[in-house]
């Protein structure tokens, strides 16, 4: 038991690294400030995303696992604002906030 | 090596790199920038006598980091006290930096 | 090891990028970079009390206070760069910080073998605390006037970035009022994550005395929330004249130096703690120092008054 769950933890962190490699790889090529941000957020929500779920698999108790849960949230409300506010005021014409 | 050592190898390169930008850059607020580089090297050295005093079930002495989470405290308010008297200057004078005359 | 080698050449990476970079804002998003890889530098050197207070006072807060002010300054850089020092200037420091770095390392690689440490005793006191984290021990109980002082020095810092003020608006607001379209995403998210980020500051205030946390870690959350609300408009930050706000500020200090004038009668020692009372006494003098600090450092990054009182 104890190994299937290390294995499947390291699987979902593997494919989280992965996603956060894609995204970084698009902030870089990417042309222009919004296709970067786009390629950020998609990446990155979804990497943090399997990495938690990888994590999920090694926590003791229903506490620290709906901690983690509330991280992941977290970060995916601070980075859909701030990545609303730059994309508003990268874009020009329209007021920032 | 330890990791202890290596990170306070790390540190001492720090405070070597934050020493050149203080003395090299002409904007003061690199040279605040720069001046927080050191006290994050400090901060490392301090760690590391910390994590090599690792004993009775604790993994590192903690009164060392007691030390650092003041000193942590007592740098931010000195930044927010330079950068402060940095706005003021820039609001007098018009120019952000000081002159080569002093 | 390999991961510590990695983080090490990292951070020394992004160091040299802050310093290394044209536009004061990538060095100031250089600095915050590096502020959150030492964190993890921290969790490596099992200090997770400090990492938390890295990542939040020495990253987070600082890293708000360098983007305004970067942001104000941008007019007046383009002008400063032509007062780069000479080339004997700069063979010269490079000369002296490498004698600064190696005389470092070589302290480093010389530490006494064993290593000296106050472990052992800090362990053993702890039942006497009524603490379970060990850090928060030193910081409340046996160093507990360093942290006295360091709530003083706050202040201190605070009343002389109030002193910058113009004589017109002494007294006055700080900083600009800020507006956000009230429908709009900031003024959402403030709304939205002012009372979850409250909870979360007085919760790892809480916990700070048994797990890694306190009061300045929490206190740091705290100050986040105001300074959020404060962006968004959804409130303005209050004159700097106003009887509350500077009762508010003092409150921390001046309780925590009262208990401990009565450490002189109940203990017999300034700031001591009488064994079956200290975890009371401990948490008496936290709550307010915890409030204090909170709003110490959101008037920090705040700054001094632009705006006339009334």
């Amino acid at each position: 038991m104890n190994l299937a769950f290390n294995g499947l933890t390291v699987v979902a962190v593997s494919a989280g690294a992965f996603f956060f490699m894609a995204g970084t790889v698009g902030l870089l090529r990417f042309p222009d400030a919004l296709s970067r941000l786009h390629t950020l957020t998609k990446a990155d929500n979804l990497g943090l995303g399997l990495i938690v779920l990888g994590l999920l698999f090694q926590v003791e108790g229903p506490f620290a696992a709906l901690k983690l849960i509330a991280v992941w949230l977290l970060t995916l409300l601070a980075g859909a604002t701030v990545t609303q506010l730059i994309a508003r005021t990268a874009r020009p014409g329209t007021p920032p906030f | 090596m330890s990791d202890a050592t290596l990170y306070g190898l790390c540190g001492a390169v720090l405070v070597g790199l934050g020493l050149f930008g203080l003395i090299v850059n002409p904007l003061p607020l690199r040279k605040i920038l720069a001046f927080n580089l050191i006290g994050g090297g400090v901060f490392l050295l301090f760690g590391v006598v910390a994590r090599r005093g690792a004993a009775a079930g604790l993994g590192g002495d903690p009164i060392p980091h007691a030390l650092i989470i003041t000193g942590i405290v007592v740098a931010f308010a000195a930044t927010a006290l330079a950068i402060a008297l940095l706005l003021r200057l820039f609001r007098e004078t018009g120019r952000a930096t000081l002159g080569s005359d002093g | 090891m390999a991961f510590d080698i990695g983080l090490a050449v990292l951070v020394l990476g992004v160091a040299v990028w802050t310093l290394a970079a044209r536009d004061t804002f990538a060095a100031v998003i250089g600095f915050v970079t590096y502020g959150l890889l030492l964190a993890l530098v921290w969790v490596r050197l099992a200090a997770p009390d400090v990492a938390l207070t890295e990542a939040a006072i020495g990253s987070g807060v600082t890293g708000g206070l360098l983007l305004g002010a970067s942001s104000r300054l941008r007019r007046a850089e383009i002008q400063a760069a032509s007062e780069k020092p000479g080339a004997t200037l700069r063979i010269a420091a490079v000369v002296l910080c490498a004698l600064v770095s190696a005389g470092l390392a070589a302290i480093v690689l010389l530490l006494p073998e064993p290593a000296p440490t106050l472990a052992p005793e800090a362990a053993a006191n702890l039942a006497a605390t009524g603490l379970g984290n060990p850090v928060t021990a030193v910081l409340m109980a046996y160093r507990a006037i360093d942290t006295l002082l360091e709530t003083v020095v706050l202040l201190l810092a605070l009343v002389g970035i109030w002193s910058l003020a113009p004589d017109g608006v002494w007294g006055g607001f700080p900083g600009r009022r800020h507006q956000a379209d009230a429908e709009g995403v900031l003024t959402f998210v403030a709304q939205l994550l002012v009372p979850i980020g409250i909870l979360v500051g007085i919760y790892i205030f809480w916990v700070g005395s048994v797990a890694p946390g306190g009061e300045f870690q929490g206190a740091t959350i705290l100050a986040a929330m105001w300074i959020l609300a404060m962006m968004a408009g959804l409130v303005d930050a209050p004159p700097v004249s106003r009887r509350w706000l500077r009762l508010l500020l003092i409150a921390g200090p001046a309780v925590f130096f009262a208990i401990g004038l009565a450490g002189f009668a109940i203990a017999g020692a300034f700031l001591a703690y009488p064994v079956d009372y200290a975890k009371l006494l401990i948490v008496t003098i936290e709550i307010p120092v915890t409030l204090s600090i909170a709003a110490t450092l959101a008037l920090l990054v705040a700054g001094p008054p632009e705006r006339a009182p009334k």
